[in-house]
């Protein structure tokens, strides 16, 4: 999924990883050391033992994703890279959501909990707890309709994405790109396209 | 056989066939430094200072083409490695560091020299490990040396909790490594090569960017005659020097920010770039969009994300350069290139590399004279600064892979212990250190190793009692404000060497550059001639970071000659 958020698009990645001390720390070191923005990394076990898999939001051009793509493949704990970028998949995040509620007020709320087919997960005198599951999107508009009522607390998991079984219209090749694939080409931005590297002259001398 | 943790990293490296460690013991690490007299084919060398171990073991890798190896004990002896390891990385030079931690149940304390080694060094090295049994110890060594040295080759670093190195465990050293996610590729891909050929067939005006890569892929030969076939200039990065013959015709030498303003100039009017095991550094660019505006660009590396980091490339091979050409040689026409060779002969004569030469003992008058006295033959080991610029430029390098230099991270302190580190891997070759006063005070105690190990280097100290690339910024962007960059309170560093047991040889005139170089030379040890030379010197041409080769600045002496 490549949306328009802004200026910034963003792309969805996903790494298999190596269930190993430290892994997460060398993941998120690259990502700082390269100076690349992370809208949300969402990490748990994977199928296999021994592995975990990484969602990744990343913001930024092609050749951002790109960089991103390549250099989580150069790290030794990263087992297989996968860019979402034209594939169909299901992307899903999981909310909770604290909101203000007294007598007057938990009936509606249960409303629009209903529509957005969310769950209450937890009744107290003054507030609710609110689990939804979708896409960003849906969590986003739901916090909106809530806000009048008075939102107190939202933790968000981050992006999980899954290639679909059957790819449609929407799947360019029908496989997301993997460490084997797109060695050679994965190189997509052209020359002469205007891109500006990094400037050079704060650099020091010598 | 059960061994200890100790035991099995030292028939790890036997394994691996380590001959030669540097390294400093300590409370951490004592337990293995403990077991090497056991194994008499390991040489430790005793350096002064972790950053000369790291350094050494880094020259040592460069000439040998093999893993170096160094040794630290824990907290401060780790941290110390840092700046070796960073360099290593940077210019993908294989080696392995085993540094000693605090015991395993201390991790976590902040005890005594406790530091997070792992945590420290992993955004500058290629891969470490902490090993938390000494059971992991052989599957942990194989891997360490087999990332090291294959791929892009890097630095790897091994932690060892104090209790694992006397832990007891089963040493059945492994002879494959399994690591899925590590899959170095060696051929480039055939639609790819035979895209790179069709565009080398369109190209008029091609070049080759020849970098360190052909080096560490052994790929001289390929080179020479892929060159020779299709009549390609070459162009050597700084690391890309001694891949290709000196006195080759088709060797235009340096390019980038203080490369010659001819092979600058090649490059602005060429029409295709083939950059082979090189990675568009930004002192060989300059600013992007002014670079090679005309040209479109093969690259080839076998690191996949250096493939459209800095320059978009028209063609990116993934895979080993010494593959890749041999792919690529059969599918090249010999070709007739008299008209763009003539146009580049015409640049060597309008924009030459030139200096000053009159009385004054100038460092461009060293650096030719060991260029002439070693007949190009020797290993140049330098630091970072002017006097390494020089050294790139007028060093005639007759044999392949023989300049040393800290080129991505620019460590100054780099020249003394890496030119210790390539002696010891190639006893019979002459190496000489180029070495600047400022960098060469930041490592200078392993004056005291070369000495205690007989290790024969010739120092050639060029000293201007300053810290000259940054006096020169302060020149050219800083209107000659020379803040802190003078120095006023240098050492006599004949009587430094003495004191340390080395020869020492001041040169004050030019006439004595000669001589003074011939009785280094001839010198049965390791000796430092102090050249005390002009403070003044500027490094030209400089090409100022942020412009493109149309603001390459001549040395203006060298204008002012052309105006009259």
């Amino acid at each position: 999924m490549t949306q328009k958020n802004g200026k910034m698009q963003q792309h969805t990645v996903v790494a298999l990883v190596y269930d190993r001390p430290g892994v997460l720390n060398r993941v998120v070191s690259m990502v700082r050391r390269r100076a690349f923005n992370i809208g949300s990394l969402a990490v748990g076990h994977s199928e296999t033992p021994g592995l975990s898999r990484m969602t990744f939001v990343v913001e930024g051009d092609d050749k951002i994703l790109e960089q991103v793509t390549k250099q989580l493949r150069k790290l030794v704990d990263v087992v297989r890279v996968s860019d979402l970028k034209g594939v169909n998949a299901v992307y899903r995040e999981l909310s909770l959501v604290r909101v203000s509620a007294n007598a007057t007020t938990r009936s509606e709320i249960i409303q629009i909990v209903d529509i957005f087919r969310a769950n209450i997960v937890d009744v107290g005198h003054d507030s609710l707890i609110i689990e939804v599951t979708g896409d960003e999107e849906k969590l986003e508009s739901l916090v909106t309709l809530l806000n009048p009522f008075g939102v107190l607390e939202i933790m968000r998991s981050g992006r999980l994405a899954m290639v679909r079984g059957i790819q449609g219209d929407s799947g360019a090749n029908g496989n997301p790109s993997d460490a084997e694939g797109t060695l050679t080409d994965g190189t997509q931005w052209a020359r002469q396209d205007g891109d500006e590297a990094k400037a050079t002259p704060l650099l020091p001398p010598g | 056989m059960k061994l200890n943790g100790g035991q099995m990293i030292c028939q790890a490296l036997l394994n691996e066939g380590v001959d030669t460690v540097f390294g400093i013991p300590g409370g951490a690490i004592m337990p293995l430094y403990q077991m090497l007299p056991q194994f008499p084919g390991l040489r430790h060398i005793l350096v002064r200072h972790e950053q000369g171990a790291a350094m050494a073991a880094d020259g040592y890798g460069r000439v040998t083409g093999k893993v170096g190896v160094c040794f630290a004990t824990s907290g401060p002896g780790a941290t110390n490695l840092v700046t070796g390891l960073a360099g290593a990385m940077m210019d993908s030079v294989p080696m392995v560091a085993i540094t000693g931690q605090v015991a395993r149940e201390a991790i976590g304390t902040d005890a005594f020299q406790e530091a997070d080694v792992t945590g420290v060094t992993l955004p500058v090295i290629k891969h470490n490990f902490l090993v938390m049994t000494a059971e992991e110890l052989p599957r942990v060594m194989k891997e360490a040396f087999y990332l090291a040295r294959t791929g892009r080759p890097g630095p790897v670093l091994v932690d060892v909790p104090k209790d694992v190195f006397v832990e007891e465990a089963e040493f059945d050293y492994p002879e494959t490594v399994e690591l899925p996610g590590y899959p170095p590729k060696m051929e480039g891909d055939p639609d790819a090569i035979r895209r790179a050929a069709d565009l080398i067939a369109q190209a008029k005006r091609p070049v080759i960017f020849a970098g360190h890569g052909i080096i560490i892929a052994d790929a001289y030969k390929e080179l020479q005659e892929f060159a020779e076939k299709g009549q390609f200039p070459v162009t050597t990065t700084l690391l890309g020097i001694g891949s290709f013959k000196s006195d080759h015709v088709l060797n235009i030498g340096l390019p980038g920010m203080h490369g010659s303003a001819y092979a600058n100039h090649m490059i602005n009017d060429s029409d295709l770039l083939i950059a082979l095991g090189m990675r568009f550094d930004d002192r060989v660019t300059s600013k992007v969009s002014l670079f090679a505006p005309n040209a479109k660009v093969i690259h080839v590396d076998i690191d996949p994300a250096e493939l459209g980091k800095n320059v978009p490339p028209t063609v990116p091979i993934v895979g080993d350069v010494k593959h890749v050409l041999r792919q690529l040689i059969p599918l090249v026409e010999k070709a007739d290139r008299r008209e763009w060779l003539s146009h580049i002969d015409e640049l060597q004569r309008n924009h030459p590399l030139w200096f000053e030469k009159d009385d004054v003992l100038r460092p461009q008058d060293v650096i030719q004279e060991i260029s002439d006295s070693t007949d190009g033959k020797a290993i140049i080991a330098t630091g970072v600064g002017q006097h390494q610029m020089w050294a790139a430029q007028l060093y005639k390098f007759k044999e392949y892979n023989s300049f040393i230099t800290s080129g991505g991270l620019g460590a100054m302190g780099f020249e003394t212990p890496s030119a210790m580190g390539a002696q010891v891997g190639l006893p019979d070759r002459t190496v000489w250190t180029i070495a600047g006063d400022g960098g060469f005070q930041m490592t200078l105690m392993e004056l005291a190793t070369m000495v205690e190990n007989h290790i024969p280097v010739k120092i050639a100290l060029i000293n201007n009692n300053s810290l000259g690339m940054v006096r020169q910024w302060q020149d050219i962007f800083y209107n000659h404000d020379y803040v802190a960059t003078l120095y006023s309170g240098n050492p006599d560093f004949v009587k430094l060497a003495e004191a340390y047991g080395l020869r020492g040889i001041k040169v004050t005139r030019k006439d004595e550059i000669g001589p003074a170089i011939k009785q280094a030379m001839e010198w049965n040890g390791p000796v430092l001639v102090d050249f005390q030379v002009e403070q003044t010197e500027n490094v030209y041409p400089f090409i100022p970071p942020g412009t493109g080769v149309d603001n390459i600045v001549e040395d203006p002496r060298l204008v002012q000659k052309r105006v009259k």
